[in-house]
């Protein structure tokens, strides 16, 4: 769905400072402001850069209404002041509002975040009366032929435009959350129009990030340099024309830096989420790292204990565990050694330097491959869904 | 629709927070916090006060003589912080204006 990496506003001045910044140094691990609840996998769309693992949970699996309800109450219990209901489609749980009512009862500011295509105007608005605090939307592109073909799913983006006009009518805020790749960052500065025509708050620009279902769909996804440097060009100047009316978060693809990404504000440092079947997670993609065992909040621990004490969160918390070239980096405590997942995922090893870096002996290696492939002209969509994938028919070979 | 985006804060303006900004005092952290669309804004002292004034009825010039008088400082210098403060939050969409009604 959308891309959860902590984003800082570039102007956050000393009075209005951004809580999670001064909240990470301050307190180490102290209970995260926000935490994501992935409340079920299942989704209408299947989009190729899926943030959800290649193993998806069923729905036999998820936690019932009663269970999220317990997992609600005790974060809000324990000092969680956000929850963003996300998935998969958060809409395709049935109980969604009830969940929403009872985040709101017991003081959680409630985030949607949403691909919109299952909502109607009066559930949409039975959430407003709910409580709901902000809803995020999901768009592909700018027009049905290229959003359409990239979700997989006919029809989505009309919806989508629709569902986005009935949030700004109950006056809840709306973000635009445009996740982009090779095959649509031309159309970067129609988003941005398209959003300011939405009436949007805020909009998300998230560069793909390459795990799970993107690792496999790197090669049709991979921008090449110079469409990135264009995309920077174009959020830059948009931030500053558009101060007061749209806000710009602006996620860039790690590939092409020379510094590593502090993933997730560093593991276990300032963020977790909730699985659909219950698994305390250090960041969305934890599971794809063999090796570690996740606890679930249907074991006899507490949420808190398990963010404090879990063999899963200590393991790459701080810097004790690192390697060469992190361990004697001067920025070890600055990117923390950039993402476990992708890591774990280039190397083989969770606890090597993130390929990313350009300290990272694979770097060079991985670097060209995605120049090569972004040059490239496999445009080819594997389609994420719990049969694990299906490949799109047509578009070239 | 929620209040008008762009605002320019001056001494006239009667700012309020939009029902999706949320002044709130976290007991785990003891701290004030501003609940936002996936932020968390921890406004310091001063701003809090500001914003526990700001309701919508109140102008800033209003706001600003009640801080000049209890805290005996030049008003003309708090004016220009309060008015800075402001237009902060409201750049960042955290704030709206009061505006009266048209019949």
């Amino acid at each position: 769905m959308s891309d959860v990496l902590p984003t800082i506003p570039p102007d956050a001045s000393d009075s209005l400072a951004v809580l999670e910044k001064t909240r990470s140094t301050a307190e180490t691990f102290g209970i995260p402001l926000a935490v994501l609840l992935e409340i079920t996998h299942r989704c209408p769309l299947q989009c190729p850069y899926c943030s959800n693992p290649v193993e998806l949970d069923r729905s036999a699996k998820e936690l019932t209404t009663e269970e999220w309800k317990k997992v609600l109450s005790e974060l809000a219990e324990i000092g969680v002041l956000q929850v963003h209901f996300s998935g998969g489609e958060p809409t395709a749980r049935k109980d969604l509002v009830e969940l929403v009512k009872h985040a709101s009862d017991v003081g959680l500011y409630t985030n949607l975040i949403t691909s919109a295509v299952l909502l109607t105007r009066e559930r949409l608005s039975e959430l407003a009366d709910a409580g709901l605090c902000h809803v995020q939307i999901s768009f592909q592109g700018i027009e049905e032929g290229l959003a359409d073909r990239v979700a997989g799913y006919k029809g989505g983006h009309r919806k989508k435009l629709e569902v986005a006009k009935w949030t700004r009518e109950l006056d809840l805020p709306l973000t635009v959350n445009a996740v982009m790749h090779r095959q649509n960052l031309h159309q970067l500065p129609d988003i941005i129009q398209m959003s300011i025509d939405l009436d949007a708050d805020r909009l998300e620009v998230a560069n793909v990030q390459y795990y799970g279902w993107a690792l496999k769909n790197r090669a049709a996804l991979m921008p090449t340099v110079a469409q990135l440097d264009e995309c920077t060009g174009i959020v830059e100047e948009a931030r500053e024309r558009l101060k007061g009316t749209l806000a710009i978060d602006y996620v860039v693809p790690d590939y092409y830096a020379l510094r590593p990404k502090k993933c997730m504000g560093g593991w276990g440092r300032q963020f977790f989420n909730i699985s659909p079947a219950g698994k305390v997670l250090p960041c969305h993609a934890a599971e794809s790292i063999t090796g570690l065992d996740f606890e679930s909040v249907r074991s006899n621990h507490s949420i808190a204990w398990i963010w404090q004490n879990s063999d899963a969160f200590n393991r790459y918390r701080g810097t004790g565990w690192m390697k060469e070239p992190c361990k004697s980096c001067e920025f070890r405590e600055i990117d923390f050694g950039g993402c476990r997942c992708q890591a774990f995922a280039l190397t083989g090893d969770a606890a090597n330097t993130d390929p990313a870096c350009a300290l990272s002996p694979l770097h060079e290696t991985i670097f060209k491959q995605a120049e090569r492939e972004a040059e490239g002209d496999t445009n080819r969509f594997l389609y994420r869904n719990f049969a694990g994938g299906t490949l799109e028919s047509g578009n070239d070979a | 629709m929620a209040g008008p985006r762009n605002i320019s804060v001056s001494e006239a303006s009667r700012p309020v927070l939009p029902r999706h900004a949320k002044l709130k005092y976290d007991e785990t952290r003891q701290v004030w916090v501003i609940l936002a669309p996936e932020r968390v804004l921890a406004p310091d002292e001063i701003a809090v006060e500001v914003l526990q004034l700001c309701d919508g009825k109140r102008n800033v010039g209003e706001l600003s003589d009640q801080l000049a008088a209890k805290y005996a400082a030049p008003r003309e210098a708090i004016l220009a912080d309060v008015i800075v403060m402001l237009q902060d939050l409201a750049d960042k969409g955290f704030l709206t204006e009061a505006r009266e009604k048209t019949p």
